[in-house]
């Protein structure tokens, strides 16, 4: 009797539904091949990888490749570079997109504002290559438009900007702010769009400035949001933006441009292809960014704030 | 009341300074943003000689179509652009499906078990197996130098899918599903005929931002591609004007390099325009769709 009712609940439940379960069928398959599939193939990390004997048939090594890594005599430098240029990134780049969307939500003439955002919104889609070929031609010492400027108002010619390592990650976080500055505001005009007016027309009354409520409504009303970008952001800290840090690298400038990403794509398919090591380095990046990321939700979470889950 | 009217006046004035000051950083943002995009368009409508020697600083100077004709005429290119064109597309339409499919039964509130389930897609955005176990996976698949490489990894976007799942459960509300259910509309049928209607607007959405990601990614295509033929676009914009691998060598004659060398960035010009343009003409139809895409994203889900 029992057993009967746990078959009917269960059919109530699970059978009735089976056609929700089949739209699930697919994902479910293609989550499992590309994305769980590579995180048990990471074991490799502690094995010493052998192509003829795949991942399963490879002899274990434990924590040799990751000992491997620690002692590499660049390893302080990889990781410096790493951490140096993404928290270089977070503090210049977190605050900007609020203060811009707080000037534009504030700002009376609503047309020149909608044109303002369109153009702001434009060079977010502007894919690297073209980004970084765009940087290179123009500010190019000999051709570039600020490069032949630079000579016009100094008399001499502009030094490489990309044979310089110190200037590497000023390239980088500047060219991600053009890129993202007006996107990133997106999210907080979202935010401050829910403000109820009759605050602003209280404040107005006991005789607030514009920007007293700026700085005493609009800015309250988006701190939730900017929390959680700040965690999502923090738990990011170590993924820089290897796609772009591999366009601006040359040899000129890797003393400051090699990071944790990219000596993982030189060592693993660049150069003989040392898979277990390479793993390695990449699951030491992935381990301490997801470490932090629960870090950083717990804290905020503790001080009352919101958190991501 | 007199106080009130004062304090209107005093706040006038501190409103104007504050507006004076906001339009002033409104407009130095819009030129730092617009300034590099003309000059890159004007530039490419230049002659060499007029870019090389800085005279194009605007507006286009010696108006000539040469680099247009350089890039058109260049068959690496233009095979580069109808690959890019394929792969947009069939990923695009790959996305939207998966997004679909995937967020349309997470967003159902009767789905037992749709926590963990959430989960299993959830935890795939924070972490990852890595480059090199993915490499591996990508050749025990024996998807190596094919088609399908650049549109299946990726297939699904879990970004997407959760704004997707929030748009539906906010939008179409669970009691259509319980009168359609009553009236003998099953799940599938309840899909096509309700959920899939009244999604036009995060299937844009989707649409969009999957489009912008195909057309802009490089990176898939570098090492799982081996064949040239099938490199899109951005690779090879990547070769001439990043890696700058130009095949100058068979010119001895100086005078005649330095007027190919000045070609060569009118070049570089043209080719920025012919594979941004597409892109950046299209997007200001479709903005609202954007900002759509990251206001639903910004909800909570």
């Amino acid at each position: 009797m029992k057993s009967q009712s746990a078959f009917v609940k269960f059919r109530k439940d699970y059978l009735s539904k089976w056609r929700l379960y089949l739209f699930l069928l697919v994902p479910i398959i293609y989550i499992i091949l590309f994305a769980y599939a590579p995180m048990v193939g990471a074991q490799i990390a502690f094995r010493d990888y052998d192509f003829t004997l795949g991942i399963w048939g490879s002899e274990w090594v434990g924590f040799e490749n990751f000992a491997k890594f620690f002692r590499y005599h660049d390893f302080g430098k990889i990781l410096w570079n790493t951490l140096s240029v993404s928290l270089y990134s977070l503090i210049a780049s977190f605050p900007l997109p609020i203060i811009l969307a707080l000037i534009l939500h504030s700002f009376p003439g609503k047309r020149y504002t909608k044109v303002v955002q369109t153009v702001l919104y434009m060079p977010h889609f502007i894919s690297v290559v073209v980004m970084i070929g765009m940087i290179m031609q123009l500010f190019n010492p000999l051709s570039g438009v600020f490069g032949l400027a630079y000579q016009a108002v100094t008399g001499s010619i502009m030094p490489d900007i990309f044979a310089n390592p110190g200037a590497f990650s000023h390239i980088y976080v500047w060219s991600g702010i053009w890129q993202g500055l007006g996107w990133g505001s997106i999210i907080y005009m979202a935010a401050l769009s829910g403000v109820d007016m009759e605050l602003h027309e209280s404040a107005q009354i006991d005789g607030a400035s514009r920007f007293q409520r700026v700085l005493h409504i609009d800015l309250p009303a988006i701190l939730p949001t900017a929390s959680i970008m700040l965690i999502m952001n923090a738990g990011g800290i170590m993924n820089i933006g290897f796609e772009k840090v591999l366009l601006l690298q040359n040899d000129l400038n890797r003393s400051r441009s090699e990071v944790i990403s990219t000596y993982v794509y030189k060592v693993g398919l660049m150069s003989g292809g040392d898979f277990s090591y390479a793993t390695a380095v990449g699951l030491f990046n992935s381990v301490i960014n997801f470490a932090l990321l629960i870090i950083v939700n717990y804290v905020t979470k503790r001080l009352g704030e919101t958190s991501l889950w | 009341m007199k106080q009130a009217v004062r304090n209107r006046i005093v706040n006038s004035k501190g409103d104007t300074v504050y507006y004076i000051i906001s339009g002033v950083i409104m407009s130095i943002l819009l030129v730092i943003a617009l300034y590099p995009m003309i000059f890159v368009l004007s530039a490419s409508f230049s002659s060499g000689d007029a870019v090389s020697s800085g005279r194009v600083v605007l507006w286009p100077v010696e108006l000539n179509l040469e680099g247009y004709k350089t890039v058109f005429r260049n068959g690496d290119i233009l095979r580069a652009y109808w690959n890019t064109l394929l792969y947009t597309s069939v990923g695009t339409v790959i996305n939207v499906a998966m997004a679909m499919i995937t967020a349309y039964p997470l967003s159902r509130r009767d789905l037992k078990g749709r926590g963990f389930l959430m989960l299993v897609f959830t935890f795939t955005m924070f972490f990852s197996g890595g480059m090199i176990p993915a490499y591996i996976n990508i050749n025990n698949l024996h998807l190596m130098n094919t088609f399908w490489v650049m549109v299946i990894p990726g297939a699904l976007s879990v970004y997407n899918m959760i704004i997707t799942r929030t748009f539906i459960q906010s939008s179409i509300p669970y009691e259509m599903y319980e009168a359609a259910s009553i009236d003998g509309c099953n799940d599938t049928r309840y899909f096509f005929s309700f959920v899939l209607p009244l999604s036009k607007a995060i299937i844009a959405v989707n649409a969009l931002f999957s489009a912008v990601n195909h057309w802009n990614a490089y990176f898939n295509a570098m090492i799982y591609l081996n064949d040239r033929e099938k490199l899109p676009l951005q690779n090879i914009m990547r070769e001439l004007l990043v890696l700058n691998e130009m095949n100058l060598s068979d010119l001895v004659d100086p005078e005649q390099a330095i007027l190919m060398l000045n070609s060569v960035a009118v070049l570089k010009y043209s080719l920025i325009v012919v594979a941004t343009a597409p892109i950046l003409c299209a997007y200001p139809f479709a903005q609202k769709y954007f900002v759509k895409g990251v206001m639903i994203g910004s909800i909570k889900g």
